[in-house]
């Protein structure tokens, strides 16, 4: 055990270990346990827009009609029309006349965001309960129903983070301004 | 002190905030009294028989029970999702009690045992680790008061094209709220796994239901963030994201990641969904704004505030808090002529960087009309807006990052009512 291993032990009975173990944070502390992204592959449900996350499998809109139908409907409507503002899902114009309708087909950047959000989130009272394969299904459904991709185009780990989407440019960057 | 001696400094009665000792003002208000009390005093009953014994966990008086927070009715089609207000026209001082800090719930508050907890961070570190509950417990901690606050905060006002007249502090404003939050500076969490240089971003995630996941630029993880473990000293409430959260000061709220389980460390943020769909602005070009971390300088009248009512003509103590994501509250300002002319209020408590800060100034009402009035500059010189200049600068599309001036309006039967000025 290191000298500093055995200050931490020591400082939850003694403040003047516990100044000593302050002035010296710098150094290793060295309590996480290491692990392997192989082990994290359940866990870690990160899919981004460089196509990073994305996990094997596929699907096409047909394919998830079904799936939508059955499990996404009751709030967002066989449509996707919604039954309030914010489960509509198709639709929009950014540009229209006053506000304009904001949905996955007319505001979302990525469509790497829908299979994300989709994958940890959705669907609400049951979220993490569609298969991989499901996610991709629903998710080529929804940005048909939006008219971003064919009936039988296939989603996948490759696929899908290219899919560019009508409002991709639209955003301003803001993470500069701290 | 005769009210003849009291140096007014602005139209409509508000009086130099020196006078405020001397003026002796406890409450939200008092009238200089000159008649005698019309009773003898007596010993109370309480003082003649043994109270309550000591408790194992204290609760507050029955007579403070009109301090909660107020929350939206459960949705069926949103389980779990909403929000509760703090009290804030109730409380005083700058630090919220665990149990009226706002709440905001993308899927219900999970109930985690901290044994089977895991803290994990991967991505583009030397070595990818996962920490448990016990394990960050043994680190060095630090103790801040930050504010926190919903980047949704104070949109009904930017919203609703006329006023409510119903609006409170609470109501409006609510979602924001101070502790000292004490935890793990997260530069040291992330030096542990070695953060490789092309890392930008720091993606979050929670352990709820909506795995809801905010990314946050390398600088700022590591300059302030935290992992926070406590507050106010105790472990952090479940609503707050027991048993431990992201803490990033000053910035939106919605960042501070709740049931933190996930740290990624990644070259492009992976935009989720509460960074793109949600809490983005979109401007009357049809641009929109991603990534707007820091909240504004802000400040607001807690008391009199929406649904008091003054009782007599005479002076009364206005006080509020103050704060900005960006540092500190250098000065405070108030009007009670809608903006008209302005007053300097006292700063009655710490200024500590990206926390509450109170202020307070006696004011003279004569029985007439006021609109009450505060504005705030921090100490990088940002001066609070006016909701006009909000709206003419952004438009009405979202609403998120109100940080404009509120107003009270004062009418001749002292009922204090949420107005636009």
């Amino acid at each position: 055990m290191s000298t500093l291993k055995k200050y931490l032990m020591m400082a939850t009975i003694a403040s003047t270990a516990y100044l000593h173990l302050t002035v010296n944070s710098q150094e290793s502390v060295g309590l996480g346990t290491p692990v392997t992204e192989d082990q994290l592959s359940e866990f870690d449900l990160i899919a981004g827009p460089d196509g990073d996350g994305f996990p094997a499998g596929s699907g096409t809109a047909r394919q998830g009609k079904a799936v939508y139908d059955a499990r996404c409907a009751a709030c967002h409507a066989l449509t996707g029309e919604g039954v309030s503002g914010n489960t509509i899902i198709v639709g929009g114009d950014m540009n229209s006349e006053g506000t304009p309708l904001r949905t996955v087909g007319s505001y979302w950047p990525y469509a790497s965001t829908v299979f994300d959000f989709v994958r940890r989130a959705m669907p609400a009272d049951a979220p993490k309960s569609l298969s991989n394969e499901e996610v991709y299904q629903v998710v080529a459904y929804v940005l048909y129903l939006n008219g971003i991709v064919g009936e039988d185009e296939v989603l996948n780990a490759e696929t899908l983070p290219n899919i560019e989407m009508p409002n991709a440019d639209g955003f301003i960057d803001q993470s500069h301004l701290l | 002190m005769k009210k003849q001696e009291l140096e007014k400094v602005a139209g409509n009665g508000l009086i130099n905030r020196r006078h405020l000792l001397g003026l002796g003002l406890g409450g939200a208000g008092m009238a200089v009294a000159n008649t005698v009390l019309g009773q003898d005093l007596q010993i109370p009953d309480w003082s003649k028989a043994p109270g309550a014994n000591a408790s194992a966990y204290g609760s507050r008086s029955p007579h403070a029970e009109n301090m909660m927070r107020m929350a939206g009715n459960p949705n069926p089609i949103y389980p779990g999702g909403g929000a509760s207000r703090s009290p804030l026209q109730h409380l005083q001082g700058t630090i919220t009690p665990n149990a009226l800090h706002f709440e905001r719930h993308h899927a219900g508050i999970p109930d985690i045992d901290p044994a089977q907890h895991k803290l994990v961070i991967n991505g583009l570190v030397r070595q990818p680790l996962v920490f448990s509950y016990e394990d960050l417990l043994r680190y060095p901690m630090v103790s801040k008061i930050y504010f926190l606050e919903c980047s949704g905060n104070s949109g009904a006002v930017l919203r609703q094209r006329d006023p409510d007249p119903n609006g409170t502090a609470q109501s409006l404003h609510g979602l924001v709220s101070c502790a000292e939050w004490t935890g793990i500076p997260l530069s040291t969490l992330l030096d542990e796994a070695g953060v490789l240089p092309e890392a930008n971003w720091v993606a979050a995630v929670g352990a709820d239901a909506a795995s809801m996941g905010r990314s946050v630029p390398i600088g700022k993880a590591m300059d302030d963030s935290m992992v926070a473990l406590f507050q106010n000293g105790e472990p952090v409430m479940p609503g707050q994201g027991y048993p431990m959260r992201l803490f990033n000061p000053g910035w939106e709220g919605n960042t501070s990641v709740k049931w933190l389980t996930q740290l990624k460390l990644t070259n492009e943020s992976p935009h989720f969904r509460d960074e793109t769909s949600k809490y983005t602005d979109t401007l009357p070009d049809r641009s929109s704004l991603k990534f707007t971390f820091p909240m504004g300088t802000k400040s607001l009248i807690t008391s009199p505030s929406g649904q008091m009512s003054l009782n007599q003509r005479g002076i009364y103590r206005v006080t509020g808090i103050a704060w900005s994501g960006s540092g500190s509250i250098r000065r405070v300002e108030v009007s009670a002529d809608g903006g008209r002319t302005w007053a300097d209020a006292l700063i009655d408590s710490h200024q500590s960087e990206k926390s509450l800060t109170r202020f307070s100034i006696p004011w003279e009402w004569d029985g007439g009309d006021a609109v009450l009035q505060s504005r705030a500059t921090d100490s990088l010189g940002n001066v609070q807006p006016t909701r006009d200049s909000i709206i003419a600068e952004k438009g009405l599309i979202t609403t998120y990052h109100n940080h404009c001036i509120q107003s009270w309006g004062v009418n001749s039967a002292g009922e204090v009512r949420n107005v636009y000025a």
